[in-house]
């Protein structure tokens, strides 16, 4: 049975049952095919994946430190063009958000300016969930992680997501786009369309973690699809700088059915005005990104 | 003469992680692939976190219980309701 799995991430790996970073590298690395290296920051994925003495990856893929798998893919990346062979080989640094926004954005923003031909993915689970649930930059407001605690004080994370696309964007790279494995086949399409393009590329995948965000390993796909029907995560992508597509939304639902059945949100759930909060983040996102326009 | 020591620290075989059956992490239930309305969709490989779903034409789909951990992600976003979770 183990034969007729066609994959480049294998199974026998240590995640969670319902991990959602697990479907989301195996989108990545089966579409990037298997001319492709990989560097990984430390978090989850790495963890998981490699268990010494095994590995689930079926491609050459390194991890060095918390903060450099940016730099260390712009050193193979050059690497490969001192050898000529760069056009054949697909070169990707990933890590999770905290690797991404926190600890890793010194070496990803020079990876930016220095313009590697390199895809950059984060698998944005919302916080440092390898760790025990520690907040990140990429935590969105008011939920409830082990140094954001909710009480009579808080009402949990204080401050709301850093805009990482945004950021990047900044940097004049040629392709920035959000993701979400509530859409896998989106996913894939990203991540074809960003290797099509040379130059520096992020992708920023939006991946339920079932421990952490406390619900059900069932709900991981029905969550991240929520997510991006609620406006709290939209799906977008630039080109060149610009905004050229956004995944509209037909009917936006209210945020307490995202919420709902997250552990994460429970202590909000019985205040109106905290969920109102939550409810203007996304009213936001709706009118910034127009998601709500139907193409002409 | 002694025999040279092969290094290998820090080098993995690819896909060694096959050796952990981590089937045996499921607890309550597991998805039953009823192989009736099948549209061989693929939407359920796509999401199997653990990537041990397998098929190709319609109908023939299934998942490797020795790699399984139960999740029902494949019965959630199956668009004909052909994968149920049943008890183990």
């Amino acid at each position: 049975m183990a034969d007729a799995i066609k994959t480049l991430f294998k199974p026998g790996h240590t995640a969670c049952a319902g991990c959602g970073q697990a479907i989301a590298a195996r989108l990545v690395v089966d579409t990037a095919g298997p001319n492709t290296i990989i560097a990984n920051n430390t978090g989850c994925l790495e963890v998981f994946s490699s268990k010494y003495p095994e590995t689930s990856w079926g491609v050459p893929w390194i991890h060095s430190l918390f903060e450099n798998a940016a730099a260390v893919a712009s050193g193979i990346e050059s690497a490969l063009k001192y050898l000529g062979i760069k056009d054949k080989v697909n070169v990707i640094a990933q890590a999770g958000d905290g690797g991404t926004a926190d600890i890793g954005l010194q070496a990803l923003s020079g990876m930016w300016e220095r313009g590697h031909d390199i895809l950059y993915v984060c698998y944005d689970n919302e916080a440092y969930m390898n760790t025990g649930c520690q907040r990140s930059g990429l935590t969105p407001f008011e939920a409830n992680t082990s140094t954001s605690p909710s009480g009579k004080q808080s009402l949990g994370n204080l401050r709301p997501k850093k805009p990482m696309p945004e950021i990047a964007v900044a940097h004049g790279i040629p392709y920035v786009a959000t993701a979400s494995v509530g859409y896998p086949q989106d996913v894939q399409r990203k991540v074809k369309k960003a290797l099509s393009i040379k130059g520096t590329k992020y992708i920023q995948i939006h991946v339920p973690c079932p421990l952490g965000w406390r619900h059900l390993p069932g709900l991981t796909f029905d969550i991240a699809k929520l997510a991006v029907e609620t406006g709290l995560y939209p799906l977008i992508e630039y080109e060149e700088g610009k905004l050229t597509q956004v995944r509209n939304l037909l009917k936006v639902k209210p945020v307490e059915e995202y919420l709902n059945p997250q552990g994460r949100f429970k202590h909000i759930l019985n205040s109106p005005e905290a969920v109102k909060l939550i409810q203007q983040i996304a009213d936001r996102n709706i009118e910034k990104y127009s998601l709500m326009e139907t193409k002409a | 003469m002694a025999k040279p020591v092969e290094h290998s620290i820090g080098i993995a075989k690819p896909g060694s992680s096959l050796a952990n059956k981590t089937g045996t992490w499921r607890t309550e239930v597991k998805p039953k692939f009823l192989q009736k309305n099948c549209i061989a969709c693929k939407m359920c490989i796509l999401i199997c976190p653990e990537g041990c779903v397998s098929g190709e034409a319609k109908n023939t789909y299934n998942c490797d219980f020795a790699y399984c951990k139960g999740c029902g992600n494949c019965a959630a976003i199956c668009p004909k309701k052909d994968i149920e979770m049943v008890k183990e």
